[in-house]
């Protein structure tokens, strides 16, 4: 069974044929998502890495031009990937395959759309289009994932219709810290807003609401539930199968891993010791296996968090 | 002995089915357990498996890893009921294909003898949801929640066709193994879940 909670019913995405068969529901979109749960999504920049992440037993792969640590060194404006490039990737992979958008663009989100990409992800690796608006998620019919670095962020995400949550971390930067702050502090909100809930105080509950600024509904249907009513991936700096493993322990729902992978210099086999990580996470001799796949002299350098001129974490964060 | 019924855990949606398994013992005043199991010997104290939505090739290659998948290959060889959901009915298979990229070398549990297409009805965006029956199980009316699903094409002999879509098949029955190309899990109607739940108590007695 599925939380729909904030689902609208009369949106736009959703697509009825002849009253018999729908599309676009948000049971298609957050079910999609679901169906990724204990996984790990590869960024990836060409076909030849989308095969190695689906042989390493990846979930789905997410279409970048560059990978996040390259967009930083570039600098410039990021945009969505070249549509022949995806199309060349879906051809050539089983596995679902994602695409980022920048955030409030639309009509680069409906490309997407049109060009059949699995899932969205409206993403602040991207330079934003809109720094005040997102994009009204529920006139999609392809779901989107947004990230969130606080449980009001994320909300507010999916009160835009978003299908799936991932925290923002720090992307690019082969630093998980910052992608554990996020996950430590949502699920920090998620225990008070529940203990609000189970004590009954309505009065307090509504205080949160305009905190977050969104609606009453979603945050006494959430602290209700107790989690968050889609499902909930780590990203943004996850480069070792320990990294992994401490975020699914922490209660994600899954991995998404940037950089970590194809900047190394080990991807194939770091591609599979994280997903041996993820899976196996709360089994300690199996972490450890996994972990000794890799070598941390071939991991990306990596960048401190305290010293970045650009975070690409704020990007959206106030809208 | 109340009967135990396990989840497949490698990867997918565990905690949904879960759900639905709960609810259903207890709308049918039953005293079944339900587990989350991952590890053959979690697996070996199994008296039914439900392998759940994910992706298969994700959790058959895991299920490799670990050894599970010989486990699984043993018990449902020797009569426990297994329910492969989605990627769950693709393991079921001894072959897939896949509608772009063509024949699949992926690992599978190869109970079944079919032609099975993956992602069969297309991608993401094509994902629907239709009413169907499976009239062999006594279920009609039911909410099918289809996600880049996979179908039959052609089944052999002995193999019970329990739906079908655009004549391509979406629910089968071989005496102790179930698939369904959609997400019983997704919806709150538990019928498949609690004829499942029948099926293994059955089975166990």
């Amino acid at each position: 069974m599925l939380p729909l909670s904030g689902e609208r019913k009369d949106a736009k995405g959703i697509i009825c044929e002849n009253n018999d068969v729908i599309r676009g529901s948000s049971t298609l979109k957050r079910g999609f998502a679901h169906m990724l749960k204990n996984g790990v999504v590869m960024d990836v920049t060409n076909v030849e890495q989308a095969q190695i992440a689906e042989e390493a037993g990846a979930v789905s792969v997410m279409v970048l031009d560059k990978l996040p640590s390259d967009v930083r060194k570039a600098g410039g404006v990021a945009r969505t990937a070249s549509i022949r490039i995806i199309e060349e990737i879906m051809d050539s992979v089983t596995i679902p395959v994602m695409a980022k958008c920048r955030i409030g663009h639309v009509n680069e989100a409906l490309v997407l759309q049109e060009t059949d990409v699995d899932m969205i992800d409206e993403s602040e690796v991207l330079t934003p289009a809109d720094e005040l608006r997102h994009i009204w998620k529920w006139d999609m019919t392809t779901p989107v994932v947004n990230g969130a670095r606080s449980l009001a962020e994320a909300l507010r995400r999916i009160e835009e219709g978003a299908a799936m949550i991932r925290t923002k971390g720090e992307p690019g930067t082969g630093n998980v810290a910052e992608a554990i702050t996020h996950i430590k502090k949502v699920n920090d909100e998620l225990r008070t807003i529940k203990s609000m809930y189970d004590s009954g105080d309505n009065q307090d509950l509504v205080r949160m609401a305009r905190e977050f600024k969104v609606s009453y509904d979603i945050v006494e249907q959430t602290a209700k539930l107790g989690r968050l009513p889609v499902v909930n991936f780590a990203a943004g700096g996850i480069a070792t199968p320990a990294d992994a493993a401490y975020l699914m322990s922490l209660g994600c729902d899954g991995i998404f891993v940037g950089s970590g992978i194809f900047a190394a210099n080990d991807a194939a086999e770091r591609a599979r010791s994280i997903v041996l990580a993820t899976t196996f996470w709360n089994e300690a001799d199996k972490v450890k296996e996994a972990q000794k796949m890799i070598d941390e002299r071939q991991s990306m350098l990596g960048l401190d968090v305290k010293t970045l001129e650009l975070r690409m974490q704020d990007r959206g964060g106030s809208a | 002995m109340s009967a135990k019924i396990g989840i497949l855990a490698i990867q997918g949606d565990v905690a949904e089915n879960l759900s639905s398994l709960v609810a259903s013992i207890a709308d049918l005043n039953e005293t079944a357990t339900v587990h989350v199991v991952k590890t053959p010997d979690e697996i070996s104290e199994m008296d039914g498996l439900v392998i759940p939505g994910g992706e298969s090739t994700t959790i058959g290659q895991l299920s490799l890893v670990n050894g599970s998948q010989k486990v699984i290959k043993q018990k449902v060889e020797s009569g426990m009921p297994v329910l492969g959901i989605c990627a769950g009915m693709v393991l079921l298979a001894n072959n897939a294909t896949d509608r772009v990229v063509g024949k699949m070398e992926q690992p599978l549990f190869d109970f079944l003898d079919i032609e099975l297409e993956r992602n069969s009805f297309g991608r993401q965006r094509e994902s629907f949801e239709a009413n169907i029956s499976m009239n062999g199980i006594g279920i009609s009316n039911y909410n099918g929640v289809f996600i880049r699903a996979p179908a039959i094409t052609s089944a052999s002999d002995g193999i019970e066709v329990l739906a079908k879509l655009d004549e391509k098949i979406v629910a089968i029955k071989k005496g102790n193994i179930i698939g369904t190309s959609f997400h019983p899990e997704l919806t709150d109607d538990l019928a498949v879940h609690k004829y499942f739940v029948n099926l293994v108590k059955e089975t166990k007695q």
